[in-house]
Order: C-alpha cells, then structure tokens, then sequence
C-alpha cells in the first residue's frame, strides 16, 4: 500500500484559525477531538441520533459525527469550549449549573449549543419551540425536566442583557 | 455522490454503502437557493431542509413546510438536503411522499447534458432511481397548486431523530366549499417506494368530501400499502397507521383548501 492520501482542513474553532491533514474520511468530531484536542464534544451513539456531538458550524447546529471533517473546511465552528469568555460561563452554562440541567454531564455538550442555536434564533422561545429544538439530544439521566427549566432561565437571562 | 451525508454517511458507517470515491458538491455555488417563479418553486439541489423550512416562497405551500419542518431533528435538518433525501430513494424518506402529491420535477446534470425527469419516472425502487453513475440532481421543480387548493403531509415517528413508521400526503383541490375536484393521495414507508393510493383518489375525485367519503378514502388506502413487519411496527399495525394518517390529512388539506391555516406536521412523543 502506498501512503494513506490526506487533505488540509482549515477552519477557524472557537475564533481561532486552526489546521491539520486529515484523512478526507476524517469525521468532524474525530478531527475535533484527536487532531485538536478538543474533547468537550462527545461522541455519543455514532449514529446521528444522540446529538451528544453537536456543534456550531457556521451558526447552525450540526451532528460532527455525521460530516465529514473536509465538508467543513474553511468553516466557523463553536464548540463548547468557545461557550465561556475568560472563565465565565455563557448564561446557557450558567442557567443549567443552577438548574441542575445535567446528571452524568455526557449530552450537556450538545445540549449547551442547541439551546444556545435556539437562543440565537428565537429570543422567548415557547416550551413549544424549546422541545423542538431539543428533540436531536438525547438525555439519558434527567428526564428533560431540569433541562427545560435551564433554557427557560437561559432565555430569561439573556432576554435581560 | 456527497451533498449533505446525513443519510449517506450513516449507511457508510454500517457498510451497508461502501463507495471507493467520493466527490463532495457542498462547495459548487449555486445549488442552493430557492427561488419562486412563473408559477414554479425552484429548489437547488442543496437547499437545506431548514432553508426549505424557512423559506417565505415556501410558506405558500403548507405541505412543503409540514415537511421540511419535521424531518428529523434540528441538527439533521440544518444539514441534509432536498436534492440528496431525493435522489436517495429511501421508502421512508419524507420528501418523496410529499413531492408526489405536486406536479415536480428533477433537473439532473451529466456528460450527457442536462435532462428533467418528473419524480414519478425518477424513483423505480427502494434506493433506486434512474439517475445514471455519472448524473447528479441539480434542482428541483415542483409546480404551485391552483388557489383553491390544500395539502398536508402526516407522519408518524416513535422519536424525533428517526425515520417515520408511516406517513401520508394529501394534496386536493375544491370546487365550491366541499366537492373534490382533483386530489392525490400517497403513502410513505409502506412499501418499497412511496405508494400513490388512486383508489383512494377516485373515492373523492368529482365528490363531496365528508366523513363517510373520507372514511372510504382512508380504507381504500389501507389496502393500497404494502407495508413489511419490522422494528416500527407490524405490517397490520402500519395498516391501520396509514390509514389514521390519511384520515387526518385529509381533514387538515381540506381544512387549509378552504383557507383556513393549520399547523400540522411530524408527530412524535415528547412533541
């Protein structure tokens, strides 16, 4: 066998320009976590049903388990880690701490950022739009309860700014 | 192929595709707008499902936005495409049922030129179209139904992020308050392509449409899928499903023919 072929990825993660070679088969989240470093993205099922691996890519939420790491080149990308500014938490963060919005924390990920996608998009979402938004994480400890209450304050919070 | 790979990269996953080359079209401009036109809505064949979702030219055609607005989740929608769920060909995709209610054509591309494929020709069997190795869709044209007309796509799911158990579409059009003029019935996931019910049809066409009408309709349709038993559901069960469905949709199409707006789409628990 001859040499495995790469490709450049370049894309700017969290404001920052960031690169590496990749195989072109290189899912997104793979190229987050173990050419990046970026391990706050989890990968959850691997099957595009869990949405423990969501991100931000160019202002919309994605499954990076479910991309190709070169679809995304020359792209904008959020993951959890851009969520706080110099160690402050993102008022989504900070309204599912209080909230108790997470048990085993693995879907929070994911979860931050389709709230913050939501947040984004709808300023005072109805419990209508919030369960819409959600419906692609699944969470497996909570039974969503605490998580609604954390969007709700999220959206509360925000609305205040 | 690769547009937006939420269902291709997902089979490759499983093995079940395992292409040796793929070529990524997620970069070529200008296959992505939506645009209304003499009388046509154009969709380039990489308008994403939230883009179609979002559309204002949309918006004038519920049964387009009942759909695009309910498959899969969030994440699923803001990367997978009108073009690609198409030239997939799964029997449980959503866009294919919907698009069979409407006059809609495909504009594929290839060495060969340029050729329009309406969609009953395009799909000839579960992930099988005519599209040739070297031909991919570039848009997609669905003609706008008269003034007088309405439609709704109903599909049922035991969870957001799955495909539906079974779904039907209804796009009918009024003459007077409550006679059918003309309509299409089709089914989805019962049968190895989306499933037009013309004995459904011809229970409404040229009659008044009330409960018992209806209700013949719907069990015409009942018999018309050809639903197989799996994981979803029994082959009795998805029956019975598809006929609630039709029932349903019928009800909201007529509803909206009339100018009234409903809201109607996926159902799922937790919704």
């Amino acid at each position: 066998m001859s040499g495995v072929e790469t490709v450049s990825v370049r894309v700017r993660v969290n404001g920052e320009p960031r690169e590496a070679l990749v195989e072109p088969r290189t899912l997104l989240v793979e190229f987050l976590r173990e050419n990046l470093n970026l391990t706050g993205t989890h990968i959850g099922c691997d099957t595009t049903y869990c949405g423990a691996c969501t991100v931000l890519l160019n202002g919309r939420t994605v499954k990076s388990c479910t991309l190709f790491a070169p679809m995304a080149d020359g792209g904008e990308i959020t993951t959890v880690e851009g969520l706080s500014t110099n160690g402050a938490l993102h008022p989504v963060q900070q309204a599912f701490a209080e909230c108790h919005g997470l048990q085993c924390g693995y879907c929070t990920p994911g979860l931050l950022l389709s709230t913050v996608h939501l947040l984004n998009k709808t300023a005072k979402p109805t419990d209508k739009q919030i369960r819409k938004a959600i419906a692609g994480n699944t969470c497996r400890c909570t039974g969503y309860q605490n998580i609604l209450k954390a969007i709700r304050m999220a959206a509360d919070e925000m609305g205040k700014r | 192929m690769l547009a937006g790979g939420q269902s291709l990269i997902p089979l490759m996953k499983m093995r079940l595709a395992r292409p040796t080359a793929l070529i990524d079209i997620n970069f070529v401009p200008g296959l992505s707008g939506i645009q209304s036109h003499n009388g046509e809505l154009r969709f380039g064949a990489l308008a994403r499902h939230t883009d179609v979702e979002m559309s204002e030219a949309v918006a004038t055609i519920p049964i387009l936005h009942d759909c695009a607005a309910g498959i899969a989740d969030v994440q699923v929608r803001n990367q997978g495409t009108i073009g690609g769920s198409l030239a997939e060909a799964d029997p449980s995709g959503d866009w294919g049922a919907t698009l069979l209610t409407l006059e809609t054509s495909l504009q594929c591309t290839g060495p060969q030129g340029e050729r329009s494929i309406r969609l009953e020709d395009f799909i000839k069997d579960a992930y099988t179209t005519v599209l040739a190795h070297d031909e991919l869709v570039r848009g997609i044209t669905v003609k706008k139904p008269p003034r007088n007309s309405g439609g709704a796509y109903q599909a049922f799911k035991r969870s957001a992020p799955v495909y539906a158990t079974a779904s039907a579409a209804v796009q009918l059009t009024l003459e007077g308050k409550d006679i059918c003029k003309d309509i299409r019935v089709v089914l989805g996931c019962v049968g190895l392509t989306a499933i037009r019910a013309k004995k459904a049809e011809d229970e409404l066409r040229g009659k008044k449409i009330d409960g018992k009408t209806i209700q013949r309709a719907a069990e015409a349709a009942r018999e018309a899928a050809e639903p197989y038993s799996d994981m979803r559901g029994s082959a009795d069960y998805k029956r019975a499903l598809v006929a609630a469905l039709v029932k349903r949709a019928l009800g909201i199409a007529l509803r909206r023919a009339r100018g009234e707006r409903v809201e109607a789409g996926h159902e799922y628990v937790g919704r």
